[in-house]
């Protein structure tokens, strides 16, 4: 049935007069739970059915969706997005260009173990309020939340040039939070990350993987001991960033920069530009020796919200070097902005919430390549630092040069030895400076590909999950601090 | 190609609603049907390179059974589908514990009008929009500089019916234009939003854009530090934006807002009154809540003194009150917010603080902020787009972006001149009705590359 949409809206958008046409019919299925002391919050189940036209007439971009998957309905759409198309035409400077690509006839599924979407709602409830027990059970704890969310995403990509791809993506994704109010203070601790928890392109098997329940009593005691702990001094420190905090700057200070249509001013208005502007390829320092970065949205990869068999332009997944031993090697691009670094294939970057909206490029899973580090040596050969361990604020600008950084708690690191805990962790500083300070990095056994599932970007707005693979790293001589500066 | 009208749909969404609520087999049911098309025409480079439409219709139902609740969703309008969400709605409720907090479904309410649908918003094609933008391409074209920006228009309309006879309706229509205008080390922008799209002007709001982008070239550094600082109606918006939750009684009886033992004190300065008020002509959205409860003008900061918070019913019950009509949807863990936000204004004209200021910063936009300290409400994000110096009463010059790292209370309490009230669009938050304001002391920590 997805293929005769797709066949009549393609059929249709030709006959009206596009020169190419692409179309993506998604069926997503999703599941939301959330817990708060004691009880159940959100309890959601919902489907959405429907399928987006993308064309090219008149040498200009237009797109129509609906959800109408009648014969009608259909044709009117593909109608709309060419009579867009040509209204875009007014504006035109010069025609839209594509570089190459073959025509694939595929499918697919990302594997997993357990659909969640067959585990009783009540199993997942009653692990949710296990923890929120466990957290509960530790005085102090004012507040205790945990959250699940899972997506199947059932979509078929076909193009006038005659790609038909079907793709079966299967996420999962959970949460726990200890939040504690006394005095003046709010403090925060989650597990296994904030903002949601953990998310990977996988099955109920990687809910029960987290052991959310054996996590609880430990975060709530973090979250209750903040209260007392130091907090965290001003100046210039050696800091180790945990993991997941480190797959955050490497999204917000790597992976947005080096958006190709960023880069070109397409997002200009809205997620900003970039200060990776095109004569920097291949010739800008972006980090030390050591820093060595991929876009990787194959499988082998690891099953990231950025691993994928096509993207939503029909180009297979990639790995491109971002980041080789420090030089600055590669974007993300699409069809449309590859020509522009000269590149005579895409990137096979794009991708769209929704078949509601248009593809645009969006991180894949980005990751900092493991180093050589084992954790506890890592610690033992630092003399002073801060370890800062999960995020709790983050900024930056529009180009991404400067960013400020705040975590949940922190350590303090004193001749070899983990120390004392700290409060209201901070950092701050220019993207290149702080990759460049970057002076160690934890092997394979410490890297964790973490699921960013609340990306923005984009008018209308669209939220994309990417990945991030990374391991505790440490820099030199940052600026720590200045977020509670008086 | 018009958009299509909405208003042809209103029975086919009340013959879904109905639908559903004859095969739903629970104790109570809630149906919640809307219909939205909206379009979006997006500039770039002096070019169109993106112009999208979308025409959705969302089904969302919620079941009590024996004390429980859910709430199921689709977009398939099939017998077979909507027999689907309903059962759905059912067997997810039967799976979860008892919910001590829940209430019995409102019955019928009377609801007062809000006019915010305009058949000339609705009817706004892509080749309106197209010309607009081609006349903002072309001005920036002629000044040698770069435009990016959308222009959006769109309609939707939404049923809410229950099984204990509740009905509302609401139509509404929206238009939006955003532009930045670039030049080689510096930008402008400006952003206007409005259910009537004649109250848009997309030539005049790049003309402003453009007017800050050529009046903040060869942008240069100074240190950061604590500035007077004034800030486009835009900019507080997105500050204060922060601030809505905390006003939710749920967010005070967990004890995550600001207002924890500062109700009743006098926090802010005299100069600051704050109502929630749907009703106001300025705002936008329906005159009922996420259970169908109306919304009520609630006076939430009285000169500085926080004197009241916004209630779901169940909120209210919890915290022996009567509820304001500012739930959300249920079943859900936030209770409420104040979505409606309309400050007291003054009568300072941005000319006039800038005036009035020796030594001071003048913001166009803020980006990115995100909240640092939930208690003390100290927020941290960049300037952009148009950050100015003052010296001696006069705009010295561009100067490179601002960080800041600021307490909201401390800078609603630093207020030394308030601009009239209008209605401003940011990024970071809702639209709400708000002055610009000239702040004491406000406090950028450090200073990006541009």
């Amino acid at each position: 049935m997805m293929q005769d949409w797709a066949n009549l809206a393609i059929e249709t958008a030709t006959r009206r007069g596009a020169s190419y046409a692409d179309v993506r019919v998604m069926d997503i299925r999703h599941r939301e739970i959330s817990t708060k002391n004691g009880e159940v919050g959100t309890l959601l189940e919902s489907e959405s059915l429907g399928i987006g036209i993308r064309v090219i007439a008149s040498g200009a971009w237009g797109f129509s969706s609906t959800d109408r998957l009648t014969r009608e309905g259909v044709q009117e759409c593909a109608a709309e997005a060419v009579a867009i198309a040509k209204a875009s035409a007014l504006a035109k400077r010069e025609n839209v260009a594509l570089v190459p690509e073959q025509t694939h006839v595929d499918t697919w599924q990302n594997p997993f173990l357990k659909d969640p979407f067959r585990i009783p709602v009540e199993r997942q409830i009653d692990l949710l309020l296990a923890a929120d027990k466990e957290m509960r059970r530790v005085k102090g704890v004012t507040v205790a939340e945990g959250s699940m969310s899972f997506r199947r995403i059932d979509q078929l990509f076909a193009s006038s040039a005659g790609s038909s791809i079907h793709q079966i993506k299967m996420q999962s994704g959970a949460g726990i939070v200890a939040t504690s109010f006394a005095g003046s203070e709010i403090q925060k601790r989650s597990y296994p990350n904030s903002f949601g928890g953990q998310h990977m392109l996988a099955g109920y098997e990687l809910i029960e993987s987290l052991d959310l329940v054996g996590n609880a009593p430990r975060i709530a005691e973090e979250c209750v001991a903040l209260h007392s702990a130091a907090q965290c001094p001003e100046g210039q420190k050696t800091i180790i960033l945990g993991s997941s905090q480190l797959g955050l700057q490497i999204h917000e200070s790597i992976g947005h920069p080096i958006e190709l249509d960023r880069v070109l001013g397409m997002e200009a208005n809205f997620a900003g530009m970039s200060f990776l502007t095109t004569e920097k390829l291949r010739h800008l320092k972006y980090g030390s020796d050591i820093v060595n970065v991929v876009a990787d949205a194959r499988l082998e990869h690891g099953p990231g919200l950025g691993t994928f068999a096509y993207d939503d332009e029909g180009v297979p997944a990639q790995c491109t070097p971002i980041i080789t031993n420090g030089l600055f090697t590669g974007y993300l691009s699409s069809r449309e902005t590859a020509a522009s670094i000269g590149e005579k294939r895409s990137g096979g970057t794009m991708r769209c919430e929704s078949w509601n909206r248009l593809p645009m490029i969006r991180m894949t899973n980005i990751s900092i390549n493991p180093g050589t580090w084992k954790y506890d040596d890592l610690i033992a050969d630092t003399d002073d630092a801060i370890l800062m361990e999960t995020n709790r604020s983050w900024s930056i600008d529009d180009k991404r040069y400067h960013f400020q950084f705040s975590t949940e708690i922190g350590w303090e690191i004193k001749g070899g030895k983990k120390g004392r805990m700290i409060k209201h962790p901070s950092y701050s500083g220019i993207t290149t400076e702080f990759w460049n300070s970057c002076d160690a990095i934890c092997s394979r056994d410490y890297w964790t590909l973490w699921g960013t599932p609340n990306c923005g970007k984009g008018q209308p707005q669209q939220v994309m999950g990417t990945g991030h693979g990374a391991a505790p790293a440490r820099f030199r001589n940052v600026k720590v601090g200045i977020a509670f500066a008086k | 190609m018009p958009n299509k009208n909405p208003k042809s749909t209103q029975a086919e969404l009340e013959r879904i609603a109905e639908k559903i609520l004859k095969l739903s087999e629970a104790d109570e049911t809630e149906v919640d049907v809307s219909s939205t098309t909206d379009a979006l025409t997006r500039f770039a480079n002096n070019t169109i390179h993106q112009n999208v439409a979308e025409h959705t219709l969302g089904i969302s139902v919620r079941a009590v059974v024996d004390g429980r609740t859910a709430r199921a969703g689709t977009n398939k309008t099939d017998d077979e589908s909507l027999r689907r969400v309903a059962a759905s709605a059912v067997s997810l409720a039967r799976n979860e514990p008892e919910n001590p907090d829940l209430l019995p479904m409102l019955k019928s309410q009377k609801y007062q009008k809000v006019a915010r649908f305009f058949a000339s918003t609705a009817g706004t094609t892509p080749e309106d929009r197209a010309r607009a933008v081609t006349r903002v391409c072309k001005m920036a074209d002629k000044k040698k500089q770069t435009a990016a920006g959308i222009f959006a228009s769109g309609s939707s309309q939404s049923v809410m019916a229950n099984s204990r006879g509740l009905f509302a309706h609401y139509e509404q229509t929206r238009a939006e234009f955003s532009v930045t205008i670039l030049e080689a080390n510096s930008s402008g922008w400006a952003k206007s939003n409005s259910p009537d799209v004649h109250k848009i002007d997309p030539e005049a709001l790049a003309e402003k854009a453009s007017d800050t982008a050529a009046g903040s070239r060869q942008p240069r550094e100074i240190s950061a530090g604590r500035y007077t600082t004034i800030l486009s109606p835009s900019a507080v918006l997105d500050l204060v934006g922060f601030l809505f939750y905390d006003f939710a009684g749920t967010a005070v009886l967990d004890k995550r807002s600001c207002l924890t033992g500062r109700m009743g004190k006098k926090v802010f300065g005299e100069n600051i009154t704050i109502w929630d008020d749907v009703y106001h002509p300025l705002q936008s959205g329906p005159a009922y809540d996420g259970e169908g409860l109306p919304r009520q003008k609630v006076l939430l900061v009285d000169r500085g003194v926080p004197k009241n918070l916004v209630y779901s019913r169940a909120t209210a019950k919890k915290m022996k009150t009567k509820p304001t009509g500012h739930g959300f949807s249920l079943p859900n863990e936030y209770g409420e917010a104040p979505m409606n936000l309309v400050f007291a204004g003054g009568d300072k004209s941005i000319d006039e603080m800038v005036r009035t200021t020796d030594r001071g910063i003048l913001v166009t936009r803020l980006w990115y902020i995100r909240e640092v300290d939930p208690y003390e409400k100290i927020l941290t994000g960049m300037t952009r787009d148009g950050t100015f110096l003052i010296e001696d009463g006069r705009i010295a010059g561009g100067i490179r972006n601002f960080r800041f790292n600021q307490s909201a209370i401390e800078m609603l309490a630093n207020v030394e001149m308030l601009g009239p009230a209008v209605r401003a669009a940011g990024e970071e938050s809702f639209e709400m009705v708000v002055p610009a304001m000239k702040i004491r002391d406000f406090h950028f920590s450090e200073v990006t590359k541009f």
